[in-house]
């Protein structure tokens, strides 16, 4: 299986931006920002396609788009964050949007617009070139990197805004900084698994070490794990079932781990090994 | 055949209503508006927004599995978003931990599993990419009066089932603990309340498309409730937003052959925009004195206090 070069790539850009879904996920689900997550997700679908529609490069729209819309629901929430009704008009409108611009793509060149938009959607891990590959894990470690370095005051402004307020931590700044690292993850996940799926790499993994650790390095590192896990099952799966899309064995095993931990978290809570309120 | 804008809009509709596809689009569109509109506002006083959107996607497996098993997809619509909204209501009540990051977690795994799950059964059934796009951006083109008909008795239902729950509903969205301590039976409102959800928003997915649901059930709402801070005002108001935007946005894709799809998100955008401007001016007008409606309707009176007991109210108790 390895020695497949598609396998390779697809195992490069998946791990490196499962590590980054996981990390990231992780603060979105403690933030309580999964919905936003989900709305930049979208907004990856037509970023992409208005890219289509003009002829530039895929990862240009996706970019773009979900970093632009990130910087909107920063500005549009002001000190509380944006509510989920702004976020809901917001993004059912891009997705006019992306409607329309598979519109103008589609009419532009006759035939291959199902392929553009599915390819968008649901993503196409094993159809990555080795460049493409090297480009997504590169932008996937700088994402990593990057909330590394914010982490620490981020989960401070997250567990208790008032006080870091209150000892100089540029609350509103990394809210900011958060929702563009998030943009920027979704675009880059989207590339792999689909505009319509990453979600599943985002919240399900970093779900799953909720329900199983409040102690958010090991949070955090399990997130990640689990992440991990996921993309290299996926991929494994997909390559054995060729009728099963990878990005869909992902977001299944993925979706199953929660599964697993909540069920497991259920067991460990009622044999009074973890707190039942965390 | 050639659809052509004159300056006069009587003729103009009346070309419109000469295609019995058309006059099927605006009888389903209309019955979609209002059901839409009325479900769509409890569910932003309620502040379950994502829940509706997870719901209106669910019409996208459910539709993949009905054409995979070969029965009419409407059966995979209704019963997929039932069963989600069932699903969802059942983890948020097994949820010990009641908070809503770990609700939303929930919400949004199942979202993305079932569309994993959708995308297996699009495959199977041999990828045709064309009724994806269907699927999840709707077309109302191929509308039968069989399934105006349907429309009719689902939104019939999910209507008088809203008018007999509706009073505890509502007192159960706003105030909780009030609701509970009064005996209201919170946790069994809000699994019922999902299901109608479910069923309101499989029924305009088939109109809308999956992806699309969301601008008719949350934007005439949304905007409604920046405008008017009074029940019975919003709920018609939200139901006349929806209206216009429906048949505008079906007029004028007749007319332009644009996309129904981004025309009608793009009108209830553009209508929450002018909502939203409207109140911080009138806001900014009364600075002084008494601000109208207070500082944003029935959601900032309910938003802060009660989003988090809503949250654990799906399915608790």
């Amino acid at each position: 299986m390895l020695a497949q070069e598609f396998i390779r790539n697809a195992l490069l850009a998946g791990s490196c931006i499962a590590l980054a879904s996981g990390a990231i996920g992780y603060f979105v689900v403690l933030r309580g920002q999964v919905f936003a997550g989900d709305a930049l997700s979208h907004v990856a679908f037509t970023g992409a396609l208005a890219a289509a529609a003009a002829g530039w490069d895929l990862r240009v729209g996706l970019f773009l788009g979900t970093v632009a819309v990130a910087i909107g629901l920063a500005a549009l929430g002001g000190r509380a964050g944006a509510d989920d009704t702004t976020i809901g008009v917001v993004f059912s409108w891009v997705l006019g949007l992306g409607v329309l611009c598979l519109y103008l793509y589609s009419s532009g060149s006759a035939g291959g617009n199902g392929t553009v938009a599915a390819r968008t959607l649901f993503g196409s891990i094993f159809g990555l070139s080795a460049g493409e590959a090297r480009v997504a894990a590169a932008v996937a470690i700088g994402l990593v990197l990057a909330l590394v370095a914010i982490a620490r005051p981020l989960l401070f402004a997250t567990l208790d805004p008032r006080v870091a307020r209150v000892r100089g931590v540029p609350v509103r700044l990394l809210g900011v900084a958060f929702l563009v690292l998030l943009g920027l993850d979704a675009a880059e996940a989207a590339q792999a698994i689909g505009a319509l799926l990453l979600l599943g790499l985002l919240a399900a993994p970093a779900g799953a070490a909720h329900r199983l650790t409040a102690n958010p390095r090991v949070g955090m590192a399990l997130s990640m794990a689990i992440a991990l896990g996921s993309v290299w099952a996926g991929v494994a799966l997909a390559y054995a079932v060729p009728s099963l899309p990878p990005g869909s064995a992902i977001v299944g095993v993925a979706a199953g781990c929660y599964l697993l931990a909540a069920v497991a978290a259920g067991r460990m809570r009622g044999r009074g090994a973890l707190p039942s309120q965390s | 055949m050639e659809p052509q804008l004159s300056i006069d809009p009587v003729s103009d509709v009346e070309q419109l209503l000469s295609y019995p596809f058309m006059v099927n689009a605006l009888e389903a569109g209309t019955i979609v508006a209002v059901m839409a509109a009325v479900v769509g506002w409890l569910m932003v006083v309620r502040r379950q927004s994502f829940a509706g959107h997870t719901l209106s996607l669910m019409s996208f497996p459910g539709a993949a599995a009905a054409a995979l098993v070969g029965v009419p997809l409407a059966y995979g619509y209704y019963s997929f978003c039932v069963v989600a909204a069932l699903v969802i209501a059942t983890g948020a009540g097994l949820s010990l931990g009641r908070n809503r990051a770990r609700e939303s977690a929930a919400t949004g795994t199942v979202q993305a599993g079932a569309l994993a799950l959708g995308f297996v059964f699009l495959s199977l059934y041999g990828g045709v990419l064309e009724s994806l796009e269907t699927l999840l951006f709707g077309s109302f083109l191929g509308i039968t009066p069989g399934q105006v008909l349907t429309l009719l008795g689902v939104a019939m239902a999910v209507l008088i089932g809203l008018a007999v729950v509706g009073r505890p509903l509502l007192l159960a969205s706003v105030d909780e603990v009030v609701a509970r301590a009064r005996g209201v039976r919170v946790g069994a409102l809000s699994v019922a309340f999902l299901v109608v959800l479910g069923l309101a928003v499989a029924a305009t997915a088939q109109i809308t498309g999956a992806l699309l649901v969301f601008a008719l059930l949350i934007a005439p709402a949304a905007s409604a409730q920046q405008l008017t801070a009074r029940i019975g005002v919003g709920l018609a108001l939200s139901i006349g937003l929806a209206l216009v935007v429906t048949w505008v946005g079906l007029g004028l894709s007749y007319f332009t052959n644009w996309p129904v799809g981004f025309l009608i998100t793009t009108l209830a955008f553009l209508q929450y925009a002018a909502a939203s401007a409207a109140r911080a001016f009138a806001g900014r007008r009364s600075r002084t004195g008494r601000q109208i409606g207070g500082p944003s309707g029935p959601t900032a009176a309910t938003g802060a206090s009660a989003g988090e007991p809503l949250a654990q109210s799906v399915g608790g108790s």
